[in-house]
C-alpha cells in the first residue's frame, strides 16, 4: 500500500503514451484501407509494418509492468518462443505453399 | 524493452510471487505459440473457400474498428486498475475493473452477433476449411477474453472480501499480463484477418 507508482513502468504517462501510439498505428492501417489509394503490395506492407510496430508498444508500454521476475528470464522465454514461432510458422508456410506450387504443376 | 520486477522489489520475502509470475509468463509464451500457429492455419486455408463466402462479403471494417476499439481502451483501463492498485486504492480498482469488464462485455457482444450472423447466413465453422480456420482463430481468442472476464470477476470479488493483500496483488498482476497479452493478439486478428481480408 505504501509503495505508490514507482520509476518501473507504473506510471499515468507511460499508460497515455502506449495508448496514443497504439491508436496511431492502428488508424493508419484501418484509415488505408478504409479509403483506399494506395496499391495493394504497398497497403499490405504498411499494414505489417504497423502491426509489428504496434506488437512492440504493447509490450513495452502495457506488458512491462506486470514483470516481478528477474527480466533476463522473461526475455529468454519471449526468445525461445520468437524462435518457435519462427521455425513452425514459417516451415508450415513454406511447406503449404510449396505444396499448392507443386500441385499446380 | 526494459522488464523490472514489480511485486519482488517492493517487499522482501515474497519471491514466491515472482516466480508464479515467471510460470504464467511462460504459459502465456505457449498460448502465443497456440495463437501463431492458428494464425498460419488460417493463412493456408484462406483459399480453401469451398465455393462458400470469402472474407470479403463476410467481414465488415466497421465492426472491426469496434471490436478494436473496445479492446484497446480496456487495456488502457485495466492499466488504471493496476495504477490504482499500486496507489492502494481499493475503490478505484474496482471501479476500473468494472469498466473493463464492460468493455470486454462490449467486445464478446460484438463477436456474438458477428458469428451468428455469419452462421444465419450459412457461413458457419462447417461450411469451409477458410471458416473452420478462421471460427478457430477468432474464437479462441474470444474465448480468452471470455475466460480474462470471469478472472476478472473473481478478483473483484476477492479485491472486495480481502482487500489488496500481497496474493491479490500478485494475481492481479497476472490477470494484467494476461489482459494486455489477448490485445497483442487481437492486433494479430484485425491485422491479418480482416485489413486485408476487407481490402
Amino acid at each position: 500500500m505504501e509503495h505508490a507508482a514507482d520509476g518501473q513502468g507504473h506510471s499515468l504517462k507511460n499508460y497515455v503514451i502506449g495508448f496514443v501510439l497504439a491508436v496511431l498505428l492502428t488508424a493508419i492501417p484501418f484509415g488505408l484501407v478504409a479509403f483506399g489509394g494506395l496499391p495493394r503490395q504497398t497497403t499490405f506492407i504498411i499494414i505489417a509494418v504497423a502491426a509489428v510496430a504496434q506488437v512492440c508498444v504493447h509490450l513495452r508500454f502495457f506488458l512491462h509492468l506486470g514483470f516481478s521476475s528477474t527480466p533476463r528470464e522473461n526475455l529468454l522465454a519471449l526468445a525461445f518462443a520468437g524462435v518457435l514461432i519462427f521455425l513452425m510458422v514459417g516451415g508450415s508456410l513454406w511447406i503449404m505453399f510449396d505444396l499448392d506450387y507443386r500441385h499446380g504443376m | 524493452m526494459t522488464m523490472h520486477t514489480a511485486g519482488a522489489h517492493a517487499e522482501h520475502g515474497e519471491d514466491i510471487y515472482g516466480e508464479r509470475a515467471f510460470g504464467f509468463w511462460i504459459y502465456l509464451m505457449t498460448d502465443a505459440i497456440i495463437f501463431a500457429l492458428l494464425f498460419a492455419t488460417y493463412i493456408v486455408m484462406l483459399p480453401g473457400t469451398a465455393g462458400g463466402p470469402g472474407p470479403d462479403t463476410l467481414f465488415s471494417l466497421p465492426r472491426a474498428a469496434g471490436e478494436t476499439a473496445l479492446l484497446l481502451v480496456s487495456s488502457m483501463t485495466f492499466g488504471f486498475a493496476t495504477l490504482s492498485m499500486l496507489a492502494g486504492k481499493r475503490g478505484a480498482v474496482l471501479g476500473w475493473l468494472a469498466v473493463t469488464f464492460v468493455l470486454g462485455l462490449g467486445f464478446i457482444a460484438m463477436e456474438i452477433s458477428e458469428f451468428t450472423g455469419m452462421i444465419a447466413m450459412d457461413a458457419g465453422p462447417d461450411r469451409s476449411g477458410f471458416l473452420s480456420s478462421f471460427f478457430a482463430l477468432v474464437g479462441t481468442h474470444g474465448l480468452h477474453v471470455s475466460m480474462g472476464m470471469l478472472w476478472i470477476v473473481v478478483l473483484a470479488a476477492q479485491v472486495m472480501t480481502k482487500g489488496l493483500t500481497a496474493p491479490v496483488k500478485s494475481r492481479l498482476f497476472r490477470l494484467g499480463l494476461f489482459w494486455h497479452f489477448l490485445d497483442i493478439v487481437w492486433v494479430g486478428i484485425f491485422s491479418i484477418v480482416y485489413l486485408p481480408g476487407v481490402m
